[in-house]
C-alpha cells in the first residue's frame, strides 16, 4: 500500500484509481479527460489502466457531459464527470439543477443519480479569462446537490471517494492555485472522509476562522502568524459548503465568542452570508462581536493582472481578526 | 469542386388519408392481430386524454399536455419496445407509458400535482416526464452509454417535439450518439407547433430527419398518422440499436389536434380551417377505416370497446381522486438518500406547521 507525498492533483487521480480498481460501475467522462489525462493531468494513466469505455473522451459540449452523466447515473453508474473549468460549467447547470438534484425527489426514489461533477475553480495561477472565478454558491443553493471543496492532499483524497461513493449528486470543486502548492503524505487505503462535516484544522480560544478551499492556505498562515502576537485562533475547513455542518461551527463561536469568513468568492449571497446569518440567529447570546467576512469584492473576477487584488491574502485576514477582537 | 458529401431523406407512408395503399403493405400488415391491438390501444389513450382534459376543466386536475393527434406514433412505440429497453419521454407520453405498465391512476396523479404519479413500480428503469424542453435527449445518451460500457443489448428511446429539435441539448445528443455509435432511438413528434410557433420558424431545413445527416446517423421522416409505417420506421430502428448498427432519428409527421396544454389557447394563433384539415388526417379515424375494409373490426366491436375502455378510465379516475396527497415530510425525505442533519430542524418545523394548518393543504 502506497503512502506517498503528494499534490492535491496527484491525490485526485489517486482517488480516481482507487475507486475504479474497486468498483467497475465508476466510470470517467469529460473533455480531454481521456488520452491526455485532464488538462490539469487529473486523470492521467487512468484510460490506459481502466479502458476508453471506463474513461470517455466526450465530444466539446459542457451541457452534454452533464446530461450523459445523468442518463449513466440513474441507471445505477457511478459517472465522475469533469468540466474543464468551473467558467464553462453555465451550460451543463440545466442538467444538475433541473435533474440531477431533482431525480430522486420527483420520482419519490425510485430512480437516483449518483454523480460527481467535478471541476477546477478559483483564481491566482494567471488564467486566461473566465477560467479563475468562485461560483460555489450558485451550486450550494439548490436542494438535493451537495457541494463538497477540498483543501488539501488529504481531504481531497478522502473526500472524492466519500462523493464517489454518496447515493447523491455531488458537485466536487477543486481549487486549482492549491493542486500543486504543497506535498503531503496520503495512503492509498481507500478511507473515505465525512461528507456534511467541518474539519477542524487547528484549535483556539480567541476567535474563530471559517473557511474552505485555497483560502485554507491563507486562513492558517494567518493563524500562526497571529499566535506569535498571542492571539489563539480555531480554524474550520468547512469542506461540505452544503449541507452546512452549522453544529462545529455554532459550538466553535460559543467557544470563542467571535468569528471571522474567509471566502475567495464574491461576497454578496456567498456561503458566508449563511453561516454569518445562521450564527446570529442560533449563536447570537456567545457573540462578542459581530461576524466578519474576508471576501473578494462584488465584481467581475479581474482578468489576471489584478487579480491578486481581489483575492483575500493574510493582511485581509489578520486585520479583520484584530477589528473582531477590539470589538467592544 | 467535387461533391464531398450527399444525403437524402426518405419519407415512409403505406396508408394514405384517403385510405389508399401507397406503398406495398408490410406481410404483418395483411393480418387483423397487431393493428386491432394498436387500434383498441389508440382508442384507449385517445378516451384517458379526452377525460384528462374534463378533469382540468373541472378543477379536478392541474395542466395537462393532451397527447391528442399523437396516437399513431406513441402507441407503436409502447408495444414495440422491449420491457428490458428504458424510455425517456417529453411530457406529451402518457400513451407509451400506460403501455409500458403505469396505470392510468398514476399517469393522472402525476399531472394532479403529485410526485407519486412518477414513482410507479410500472415505470421500471423509465425516466420520468422531461419538462425542460430536449434535455431528455441528452439524458437518453447516458442511458444508451450505460448499455454500451456494460455490454447489454438495450435500446434508450427518447422523444420530443419539433420544438425541441431547436435547442443545443438535441443536437448535442445527435451528435454524440452518432460519434460514439449508441443504441438510441430519437422520435421527434412534429406535431407541426411548439405553443404558437409554427414548424417553419424552428428551422430552415425542409426536414427535421435531415438534422440526424450533420451528426452522421440514420434519420427518416415517417407519415405519424400512419401506424403501419410507425412500426415499420421503429421496428427497424429498435433493432438496429440493439443490434450495434447505431442510432436512428425519426421525424413523425403529426398535428397537433389539442392545444399546447390545458393552459393554452390555439384559437390565438392558429386558423381553424389549418386544424379543420388536420382532423382529415388524423390517425384513429385512419386505422379504423382500414380495420373496416378487411372487415376486422366493426361497429358493434366499435360500441362494445368504447364501453370497456370508458369503464377502464373512469375507475382510474375513481382511484385518482381517492388518493390522499403525501405526508409534508415526503418533501424532505426523498430529497437525499438520507435526510443531512441540517434539514432536521425544517423538516420538524413543517409537520407541526401542517398540523397546525389542519389539513389546509387537502383543500
Amino acid at each position: 500500500m502506497s503512502h506517498e507525498t503528494i499534490t492535491m492533483v496527484e491525490a485526485v487521480n489517486l482517488a480516481l484509481a482507487h475507486e475504479m480498481e474497486k468498483d467497475d460501475s465508476v466510470v470517467l467522462l469529460g473533455e480531454d479527460v481521456g488520452t491526455n489525462g485532464g488538462v490539469f493531468r487529473a486523470t492521467v494513466g487512468l484510460k490506459e489502466r481502466f479502458g476508453n469505455r471506463r474513461v470517455m473522451d466526450t465530444p466539446l459540449a459542457e451541457a452534454l457531459i452533464g446530461g450523459l452523466a445523468v442518463g449513466m447515473a440513474a441507471q445505477g453508474l457511478k459517472p465522475v464527470a469533469e468540466i474543464q473549468f468551473m467558467g464553462f460549467v453555465f451550460p451543463a447547470m440545466e442538467h444538475v439543477i433541473c435533474h440531477a438534484a431533482r431525480l430522486r425527489n420527483r420520482t419519490r426514489s425510485r430512480l437516483s443519480c449518483p454523480m460527481v461533477l467535478r471541476a477546477p475553480f478559483g483564481g491566482g495561477i494567471h488564467a486566461p479569462e473566465h477560467h479563475s472565478e468562485s461560483t460555489e454558491s450558485l451550486f450550494a443553493h439548490i436542494p438535493g446537490l451537495r457541494v463538497v471543496i477540498p483543501s488539501s492532499p488529504a481531504r481531497a483524497y478522502g473526500l472524492l471517494l466519500a462523493a464517489i461513493r454518496n447515493p447523491d449528486p455531488v458537485i466536487f470543486l477543486e481549487p486549482k492555485r492549491i493542486y500543486r502548492a504543497s506535498k503531503q503524505p496520503v495512503e492509498d487505503n481507500g478511507v473515505a472522509l465525512p461528507l456534511d462535516t467541518c474539519f477542524t484544522l487547528r484549535e483556539g480560544s480567541d476567535l474563530t476562522l471559517i473557511s474552505w478551499g485555497a483560502m485554507i492556505k491563507e486562513t492558517l498562515e494567518s493563524a500562526e502568524e497571529l499566535a506569535e502576537e498571542g492571539i489563539s485562533c480555531e480554524v474550520i475547513d468547512v469542506a461540505t459548503i452544503s449541507p452546512l455542518d452549522m453544529d462545529t461551527i455554532l459550538a466553535s463561536v460559543a467557544k470563542t465568542g467571535r468569528c471571522v469568513i474567509v471566502h475567495e468568492a464574491s461576497r454578496n449571497l456567498g456561503v458566508g452570508a449563511e453561516i454569518a446569518a445562521t450564527i446570529a440567529e442560533k449563536g447570537l447570546l456567545d457573540l462578542q462581536a459581530p461576524p466578519v467576512r474576508v471576501t473578494g469584492y462584488d465584481t467581475v473576477m479581474p482578468y489576471f493582472r489584478l487579480e491578486n487584488h481581489f483575492m483575500p491574502n493574510t493582511a485581509d485576514i489578520k486585520d479583520a481578526v484584530r477589528q473582531t477582537l477590539e470589538f467592544v | 469542386m467535387d461533391t464531398v458529401f450527399e444525403g437524402q431523406i426518405l419519407f415512409r407512408q403505406y396508408l394514405t388519408a384517403q385510405n389508399e395503399v401507397s406503398t406495398e403493405l408490410p406481410e404483418w400488415a395483411r393480418s387483423a392481430d397487431w393493428l386491432t391491438t394498436c387500434y383498441r390501444n389508440m382508442v384507449l389513450a385517445r378516451t384517458m386524454d379526452n377525460k384528462a382534459i374534463a378533469l382540468q376543466r373541472t378543477g379536478q386536475l392541474g395542466t395537462y399536455a393532451s397527447l391528442l393527434g399523437s396516437e399513431a406514433i406513441d402507441v407503436p412505440v409502447g408495444l414495440l419496445m422491449q420491457k428490458e429497453d428504458v424510455l425517456i419521454p417529453y411530457y406529451r407520453n402518457h400513451a407509451i407509458q400506460m403501455l409500458r405498465g403505469t396505470p392510468i391512476e398514476e399517469i393522472l396523479l402525476y399531472w394532479g400535482g403529485d410526485e407519486r404519479g412518477n414513482a410507479s413500480p410500472g415505470m421500471g428503469e423509465d425516466f420520468p416526464n422531461a419538462v425542460p424542453i430536449a434535455t431528455q435527449a441528452m439524458h437518453a445518451c447516458g442511458v444508451a452509454s450505460a448499455f454500451r460500457i456494460r455490454g447489454e443489448s438495450r435500446v434508450a428511446l427518447t422523444l420530443c417535439g419539433d420544438g425541441a429539435t431547436s435547442k443545443g441539448d438535441f443536437l448535442e445528443a445527435l451528435n454524440v450518439a452518432g460519434a460514439w455509435q449508441l443504441p438510441v432511438v430519437f422520435v421527434v413528434n412534429n406535431n407541426q407547433w411548439a405553443i404558437s410557433v409554427p414548424r417553419n420558424l424552428q428551422s430552415g431545413a425542409p426536414t427535421l430527419a435531415q438534422k440526424a445527416i450533420g451528426a452522421g446517423i440514420r434519420g427518416e421522416q415517417v407519415d405519424g398518422n400512419d401506424v403501419i409505417a410507425m412500426r415499420e420506421a421503429l421496428q427497424l430502428a429498435l433493432d438496429r440499436a440493439r443490434d450495434g448498427k447505431g442510432p436512428t432519428l425519426i421525424e413523425a409527421i403529426s398535428y397537433r389536434l389539442s392545444d399546447h396544454t390545458t393552459a393554452d389557447d390555439a384559437t390565438r394563433y392558429r386558423d381553424n380551417d389549418e386544424l379543420k384539415a388536420a382532423w382529415e388526417l388524423e390517425p384513429i379515424k385512419r386505422l379504423r377505416t382500414y380495420l373496416h375494409s378487411n372487415g376486422w373490426w366493426d361497429e358493434t366491436q366499435e360500441t362494445l370497446w368504447q364501453e370497456e375502455v370508458n369503464c377502464m378510465v373512469q375507475s382510474a379516475v375513481d382511484a385518482y381522486l381517492d388518493t390522499p396527497p403525501q405526508p409534508i415530510e415526503s418533501i424532505f425525505d426523498h430529497l437525499y438518500a438520507e435526510l443531512p442533519e441540517s434539514l432536521r430542524e425544517q423538516r420538524d418545523w413543517a409537520m407541526v406547521k401542517a398540523m397546525k394548518g389542519g389539513s389546509h393543504h387537502e383543500s
